[in-house]
């Protein structure tokens, strides 16, 4: 019988010089396979006498042990070799773009008025709409504007060559909606308005969000309360001077401007504000008497208070927008400053 | 309205300055709009006389002037203004003097030492004629301080009056009412009776005694009308906005200023009769101040003699009667025209003058006899001549009623509890009476306040005065309720993030088009057309938001971008009843922006097809039809529930034209109403059997729609059939000409059981025989 460690050094030898799997197998073959060195010197034990049989036997397996162990070494240093090489060829350059579409965003309009939205929600405001053509009643009369009256001089008013005018602010929504719901009601009507005024600081079509709260308890302080409210969670600013200086309106009695600290120049004096530190936002007051009788609201049990506000001059100022016009020039790489 | 701080001053001078008395005034809603230096700042600057200017030795365009500045002795000044002349008195900045830009130093000017400068309007920031020296009064004072002779240390106050507070149209009115928010005394104006001298009038016919309550007449003869209108006069005049013009007009002008009452002086030999008040016939017309001649109307009130309409009334005078220079005999008016009769006249004829502006708003009948005294007073004093008696034409005025305001109501609107003697006392000061009852006062207004009329009202005038500052802004109380949340409808909102998420940019165009653009969409597009646009281009009423996107496209495309992805939603409009909300959607150029891991490609139909059927969530009927705007091959109408609710497709080549494009951009537009609407998920149990899929390729038409074939095989499948999809259009070798061969994938499952080979095949030869049957569609072999 040939000695196995002879043939164990010999299969260490051949095993090491193995650079692949299949060069591998073939020298496992050449030792172990059916007709393999230790497999042969396996079957000559038969022919020994049964005393050497069991060393005999025990040495062989112990060689082959050792065979098995460094095929096994062997195999996983190649796999190993080879999953290296195939991650190395699969490697990316990650600092590449991502494929596929781009994104659009938001016309800065839409975005500044689903703010308002989202924040007039919040305390219980519902949103209303309305037809942007609107009767005169709608638009006037029933907004206590008679014929004739000069505060319609203040509308520079869009009329349709058959019927109709074009809504010179969302104020008729609050109409429409009270002629249809009860009170206690409290809502916001955003949309287009259209004032036949075209300049640097006009433009023929604009943007409102009208407000209306009516309640059996509902004040000028509340009023104050929310619009101050609102200003400063829309420019996230708790710190955001307000002020109410008395106006008119015809649908609303007592009537306020509001005005806002500057949040150009924090109030010392900028082109923006006109050096005055103020920044007119909104009109509004508590709902006139003569609107709550065109809708059949009683006067003496319900009080509401209106407001209106211009959004395009809101976006303008929390996004430092300096020219109107913009808005509707539609210009992409404008628009994409938003998204 | 315009006018100079030091006038307002003249007659309530409240311990403010000029910042604090504007934020006062302000803050209880007479919002002061701008304030305005009559003069920038300068400083030793006289009235200085030119005693003689000789040429300069050494220089042919300057002059060597002696000058008197009110010293002891002359000084010498070089001067090269070409109209320095001995005898003029000009303004004369000295030596330290500080102008707009420069400092005054004694200089030698080419050799001769120069003691200031003679100065031109210009050098001094002022207005007015910049040739030359500025030339002052023969009578101006050597020696005086320019800036106090001139009251140039004052400030051009200018307010954005509220069409409810006409009563503060005047110099008069402002007295009283910054009196009322400062606590500060009045000194109004104190006017007497003028003497009448002569028995001459005018009858006065008031025939509209509605529209014209009260008329005061008065004849003044004798006058000078070229006198010159006082410094001071002319002055208040220009600082509130009026340029000085002819004496007998300059007073009725001041008037207004000072009382707020519209006067108007005729030439009296030009009137042919009496005075009558009426309303303008049919067909009448008038020339006008302003040299305009106005068709007037019957509901146009006017001022006429026995020859027709001499004046348009409140408005403004005619020409022909009106006051020249020549003018010795005058007839004054100073009327009460009814608001109601004059809103609305005089931005008809397109006119808007300080007459109208007021009367519209109301004029206080209480202060026209006053008026009509004070002209007479200051035309005597300034023109001279003789004045008759007053001639009064007087029916019902205006009523003031008594109004209660309840403490109580007030309390409720303010929200806080006013202190019941202040707001007495602000009532008072606003020239009401005030009549305090237990709970409540009774206050009549005065005949100014046109526009104080109901309780609210005097809420109003009770928390202006107090102050809007002074009421605290508190967070309301209001029971909790939950807005309501519809599940099946989707915000508007929603919408559009979901068509930003498709990479699409939203824009906002204007709701009025091109006329133009309305036709080459549709040439059977009737949209409404505004009546006073403010462009031709923008005077139609979009009906499709296609014009403006293509327009967007257009002026993005001279911008550069190669790749637009747009959309809008807003209204369209077909009338009073219908105005839709639409969404619309334009994409141009290469599907994805370019990039290094993906081929480009143009977008085409089936692009914009996708994105829409990711908006709605499911697969879209889409059915051929043929709109005017479209590529009639590539175009497909949108239906839901039965109904047709948009359009996509390839713009037409004809139309790429005509809005001078590149190339063909894909648009869509959607009832956007339609897209909000979705249902509530219902969940049905999920099977635990293998499902089976079959797929089927039938040759057919080309023509035949791939959705035919789709609709007639859903609507014939058996109950095991879960989904039959397309996965393949192929025309070309191994299909016959003008066939095509369409891949259908049909996926079968039970929730029972395991299907049975015979239940698919039975379920494959329904499609297989239907196909056949309602598309002459056949399996392809």
């Amino acid at each position: 019988m040939r000695n196995p460690n002879e043939i164990v050094a010999d299969a260490l030898t051949a095993i090491r010089s193995c650079s692949d799997l299949p060069a591998l197998e073939q020298v496992k073959a050449v030792y172990l396979g059916k007709s393999g060195q230790l497999t042969e010197l396996l079957k000559s034990l038969g022919a020994m006498p049964a005393d050497e049989r069991k060393t005999a036997g025990a040495r062989i397996n112990e060689a082959k042990q050792a065979v098995e162990a460094a095929l096994k070494a062997c195999r996983d240093d190649l796999q190993q070799a080879e999953l290296d090489r195939q991650l190395a060829a699969e490697t990316l350059d990650v600092s590449l773009p991502g494929r596929g579409l781009s994104h659009g965003g938001l016309h800065p309009v839409s975005r500044t008025l689903t703010r308002i939205q989202a924040l007039f929600r919040s305390i219980g405001f519902e949103v209303a709409t309305g037809p942007e053509i609107e009767t005169d009643f709608y638009n006037f009369t029933a907004l206590n504007i008679p014929e004739d009256h000069p505060a319609r001089a203040m509308h520079d008013t869009f009329y349709l060559q058959t019927e109709g005018l074009l809504r010179t602010h969302t104020s008729p929504v609050q109409v429409r909606y009270m002629q249809t719901n009860q009170p206690p009601l409290r809502i916001i009507a955003p949309g287009r308005v259209y004032r036949c005024d075209s300049d640097v600081t006009h433009t023929p079509m604009f943007h409102q969000v009208e407000g209306l709260w009516v309640d059996e308890s509902v004040s000028f302080a509340d009023l104050k309360g929310v619009l101050a409210d609102f200003m400063r969670n829309f420019f996230e600013r708790d710190d955001l001077p307000v002020r109410f200086r008395p106006s008119f309106f015809p649908f609303t009695e007592p009537s306020a401007e509001m005005d806002i600290g500057c949040v150009m120049c924090g109030g010392d004096g900028c082109r923006v504000c006109s050096h005055t530190g103020w920044l007119e936002v909104l009109g509004c007051g508590m709902v006139h008497p003569n609107v709550f009788r065109h809708v059949e609201i009683d006067t003496e049990r319900f009080v509401g208070f209106a407001f209106g506000l211009g959004v395009e001059r809101l976006a303008m100022l929390r996004y430092g927008v300096d020219d109107l016009r913009l808005f509707f020039e539609n210009d992409l790489r404008f628009l994409k400053k938003f998204n | 309205m315009q006018f100079p701080e030091s006038w307002l001053r003249n007659l309530v001078n409240p311990a403010l300055d000029t910042a604090q008395l504007a934020h006062a005034v302000t803050m209880a809603g007479l919002e002061v709009e701008a304030l305005a230096p009559v003069a920038p700042p300068f400083s030793n600057v006289l009235v200085a006389e030119i005693l003689s200017a000789e040429k300069h030795p050494d220089a042919d365009r300057l002059r060597v002037c002696q000058v008197d500045v009110g010293e002891a002795h002359p000084v010498t000044i070089v001067c090269g203004a070409p109209n320095a002349a001995a005898g003029l008195k000009v303004p004369c900045a000295r030596p330290g003097a500080k102008l707009p830009g420069i400092e005054i130093k004694v200089a030698k000017v080419r050799g001769v030492e120069s003691f200031g400068m003679l100065c031109s309007t210009r050098e001094l920031g002022l207005e007015g004629a910049a040739e030359g020296l500025m030339v002052l009064a023969a009578d101006a004072p050597v020696g005086a301080d320019f800036r106090s002779w001139l009251n140039l240390d004052d400030t051009l106050i200018t307010l954005k009056l509220t069409p409810n507070r006409a009563d503060c149209l005047s110099m008069q009115g402002l007295a009283r009412e910054v009196g009322a928010i400062t606590g500060a005394p009045t000194r109004l104006p104190q006017i007497s009776d003028a003497p009448v001298q002569i028995q001459d009038s005018l009858p006065v016919q008031v025939v509209a005694s509605e529209a014209c309550p009260l008329y005061l007449g008065r004849v003044v003869r004798g006058i000078n009308a070229q006198a010159p209108t006082p410094l001071w006069m002319a002055e208040r005049l220009e600082r509130s906005g009026i340029r000085p013009l002819l004496a007998p007009v300059d007073i009725t002008n001041y008037v207004l200023l000072e009382l707020g009452q519209p006067m108007h002086a005729f030439s009296l030999p030009r009137l042919d009769g009496g005075i009558e008040v009426r309303l303008a016939r049919t067909g009448e017309k008038l020339a006008l101040l302003n040299g305009q001649t106005a068709e007037l109307a019957p509901d146009m009130l006017v001022i006429a003699d026995a020859s027709g309409p001499v004046a348009l009334a409140g408005i403004m005078g005619g020409l022909p009667t009106s006051v020249e220079a020549e003018t010795t005999d005058v007839f004054l008016e100073a009327a009460f025209f009814a608001p109601a009769a004059i809103a609305g006249r005089a931005r008809r004829l397109g006119l808007s003058t300080d007459s109208s502006h007021r009367f519209e708003r109301g004029v206080d009948f209480g202060a026209s006899r006053q008026a009509m005294e004070r002209a007479t007073e200051l035309l005597l004093d300034i023109c001279g001549g003789q004045a008759g008696p007053i001639t009064e034409a007087l029916a019902a005025l205006p009523s003031r009623a008594p109004i209660t305001l309840r403490l109580a109501r007030l309390k409720r609107v303010v929200g806080i509890e006013m202190d019941a003697d202040q707001v007495e006392r602000g009532l008072l000061a606003l020239g009401a009476q005030v009549e305090r009852q237990a709970d409540q006062f009774v206050v009549t207004p005065p005949s100014f306040r046109f526009d104080l009329t109901i309780e609210e009202d005097l809420i109003e005038e009770a928390v202006r005065l107090y102050g809007y500052d002074n009421i605290p802004a508190q967070p309301p109380a209001a029971p909790s309720r939950m807005l309501p949340q519809d599940e099946t409808v989707l915000a508007d909102d929603v919408i559009r993030q979901k068509m930003v998420d498709l990479d699409y940019q939203e824009v906002i165009t204007y709701s009025f088009v091109d006329p133009a653009w309305e036709s080459a969409l549709d040439a059977d597009a009737r949209p409404l057309v505004l009546a006073n646009p403010i462009a031709s281009q923008l005077s139609a009423m979009r009906t499709t938001l296609w014009g403006g996107m293509l327009e967007t496209l257009r002026h993005n495309l001279n911008r550069q971008q190669e790749r637009v992805r747009i959309f809008e939603m807003g209204r369209v409009y077909a009338s009073l009843a219908e105005q839709p909300m639409k969404l619309g959607g334009l994409a141009y150029g290469d599907v994805q922006p370019e990039q290094w891991g993906a081929a480009a490609r143009r977008t085409d139909f089936f692009d914009i097809k996708g994105d829409l059927e990711r908006l709605f969530g499911h697969a879209l009927d889409t059915r051929r039809g043929t709109h005017p705007a479209l590529h009639p091959g590539q175009s497909a109408e949108l239906w839901i529930d039965g109904k047709a609710v948009g359009w996509l497709g390839t713009l037409h080549p004809r139309l790429v034209q005509t809005f001078d494009l590149p190339g063909a951009p894909v648009l869509f537009e959607i009832d956007s109403a339609v897209l909000a609407r979705r249902s509530v998920p219902r969940h049905a149990s999920l099977s635990r059997f293998p499902l089976v899929r079959r797929d089927l390729a039938f040759v057919l038409d080309v023509n035949t729609p791939a959705g035919v074939l789709l609709s007639a095989l859903r609507e014939a499948a058996l109950p095991q059939v879960q989904s039959i999809e397309v996965f393949d259009d192929y025309r070309g070798k191994g299909v016959p000409e003008n066939q095509k061969s369409l891949a259908i994938r049909v996926v079968m499952q039970d929730t029972q059981r395991t299907l049975t080979d015979q239940e698919v095949d039975d379920a494959v030869q329904k499609l297989v025989d239907t196909a056949l049957n309602q598309c002459n569609a056949s399996l392809r072999t």
